[in-house]
């Protein structure tokens, strides 16, 4: 008998909030973290502008020890460890004491890239002969896992830990990998979640790509425009968002303030065959994503009274429109209402899944819709597809009892979760 | 430099490092870095790293593994400043 899986705690650090009520603050007010950096004007980028939290040095004392403050200079790591550690204290849970772990707790904690300024130091102290001069914490900064393992020491947790990293998709599969150790009782929490490391390094290939906007370098506030006729490329951002997911009788059990149900979900691949590359999707495999991923929560696709897209703003929002369209056999009038984070914290890659996971399932726990923003002039292929009322540009109240969230990334891979209210 | 001034210099040093506090109180000569004060043996590389840029010298590895105690600290210290 599979175990009913729940989200009893959250944290957050996106461009546009630090903090689960703060975030859940500018949801609603449609706040953009989007700013402009003068070190990429500096540095000739196309696009300078970005998504990167706002944290103050003091509120680092609160999650770091000074040993662990001493010479941290990985950002993924600082927006993974707050967000990862707000959540466990959201969830009530403790740190583990003493000589033994928790063994029923785990981790899965994903990025992209970690550590890439502690990395470039590392690189110019290696060049100049230097090497001894690392110091012992170059290598945990930049391991794939430094994130899942800095948490993991901190919480002292003793089931699964460990980093996955599938670009886009990264922390939406955390969270369906955190799901299914659950589901099948190997472990009675997960604490999921990604982080994304921001900077020149990071966005540096993007910008190479010319798939950022370089319009909005004075206006960078309106730079992320998903589902809008005027999109020109998506801004990047950074950041992370963290989970807790919990077994439905454990969290009973500790009277745990219940968030919403995760009902099941699919991560997949197009292959890179059909209409898939290495940067775009098989709008099969999409397609299929969203379907398998209803038929393993048991609902059909008319359960959907709420869509939280991938649209990152670029020419594929369409696309990706038509793709749930086809999939829930849904259209126009009768199309679930949509949104997009993207407009307010940009595209925080590596970090956008569990990011906007989070915001998902306020929505769904505090019956509202955060206002798409940038699309006052919505794109006219998506206006031939759905009703434009199906795009809230303004904070809805609504009930949301079925959200479906995605993610798409390059590599042509795609995760699709599904969450339902949570009623006693 | 006097000896005591090291010992201090020495002592702001590791304080970051020490997860026995109680040792410190007592920071001296045969002060073990290992047992005494309970630093991870990890972060040793780390306090070489800080004494050398404190003093302004530079410990090769084969010094390293002599440095067990606050004294042995000591030594490597005063050899190299009068060496350099």
């Amino acid at each position: 008998m599979n175990k009913r899986v729940v989200i009893t705690g959250m944290g957050v650090a996106a461009p546009n909030a630090v903090g689960l009520a703060n975030f859940e603050a500018a949801l609603k007010n449609g706040s953009s973290g989007i700013r402009f950096f003068p070190e990429l004007e500096k540095l000739n980028f196309t696009c300078q502008v970005g998504g990167k939290p706002q944290i103050l040095e003091e509120l680092l004392d609160n999650y770091f020890t000074p040993l662990q403050l001493k010479g941290l200079n990985s950002s993924g790591i600082v927006y993974g460890v707050i967000s990862g550690t707000d959540a466990w204290i959201d969830a009530g849970l403790e740190t583990a004491n003493g000589n033994s772990p928790d063994w029923d707790s785990g981790i899965i904690f994903g990025t992209g890239i970690l550590g890439v300024d502690k990395f470039r130091e590392a690189i110019h102290l290696i060049d100049a002969g230097k090497t001894r001069r690392l110091g012992s914490t170059s290598v945990v900064q930049t391991m794939a896992s430094g994130i899942s393992a800095y948490l993991g020491g901190m919480l002292g947790c003793g089931n699964q830990v460990t980093s996955n990293s599938s670009a886009c998709i990264t922390g939406t599969e955390a969270l369906l990998m955190g799901f299914d150790r659950i589901r099948s009782g190997r472990a009675k929490r997960m604490l999921v979640g990604s982080c994304g490391d921001h900077g020149p390094y990071v966005w540096g290939g993007f910008d190479a790509m010319r798939i950022l906007p370089g319009k909005y370098n004075d206006r960078p506030e309106e730079a992320s425009r998903p589902m809008s006729a005027s999109a020109t490329g998506f801004v990047p951002g950074s950041g992370a968002g963290a989970l807790v997911l919990e077994d439905l009788d454990s969290a009973i059990e500790r009277g745990a303030n219940i968030y919403a149900e995760v009902l099941g979900g699919e991560i997949n691949s197009g292959g890179q065959r059909g209409d898939g590359s290495m940067t775009a999707a098989n709008n099969e495999a999409v397609e299929r994503c969203i379907k398998v991923a209803l038929e393993n929560s048991n609902i059909s696709g008319s359960a959907i009274d709420a869509i939280n897209g991938h649209l990152t703003a670029t020419n594929r929002d369409s696309t990706e429109i038509r793709n749930w369209i086809n999939s829930l056999g849904r259209k126009r009038d009768n199309f679930p209402y949509i949104n997009s984070l993207k407009g307010m914290t940009g595209h925080c890659l590596s970090a956008s899944g569990s990011i906007e996971c989070v915001a998902s399932v306020l929505q769904v726990k505090n019956d509202f819709l955060f206002p798409n923003i940038n699309c006052e002039d919505l794109h006219p292929e998506i206006l031939q597809l759905i009703d434009e009322d199906r795009i809230p540009r303004q904070k809805m109240n609504a009930k949301i009892n079925i959200l479906a969230k995605a993610s798409f990334g390059f590599g042509d891979v795609n995760a699709v979760a599904i969450f339902k209210k949570y009623i006693a | 430099m006097s000896e005591k001034e090291i010992i201090d210099r020495l002592k702001k040093i590791v304080e970051p490092y020490v997860q026995r506090v109680e040792g410190l109180q007592n920071f001296q000569e045969n002060t073990d870095f290992l047992n005494d004060l309970e630093i991870n043996s990890a972060n040793l590389v780390d306090v070489v790293l800080d004494v050398e840029d404190e003093f302004d010298i530079e410990i090769d590895n084969d010094s390293l593994e002599g440095m067990l105690t606050v004294g042995d600290a000591k030594s490597i210290i005063q050899n190299k400043i009068k060496a350099g």
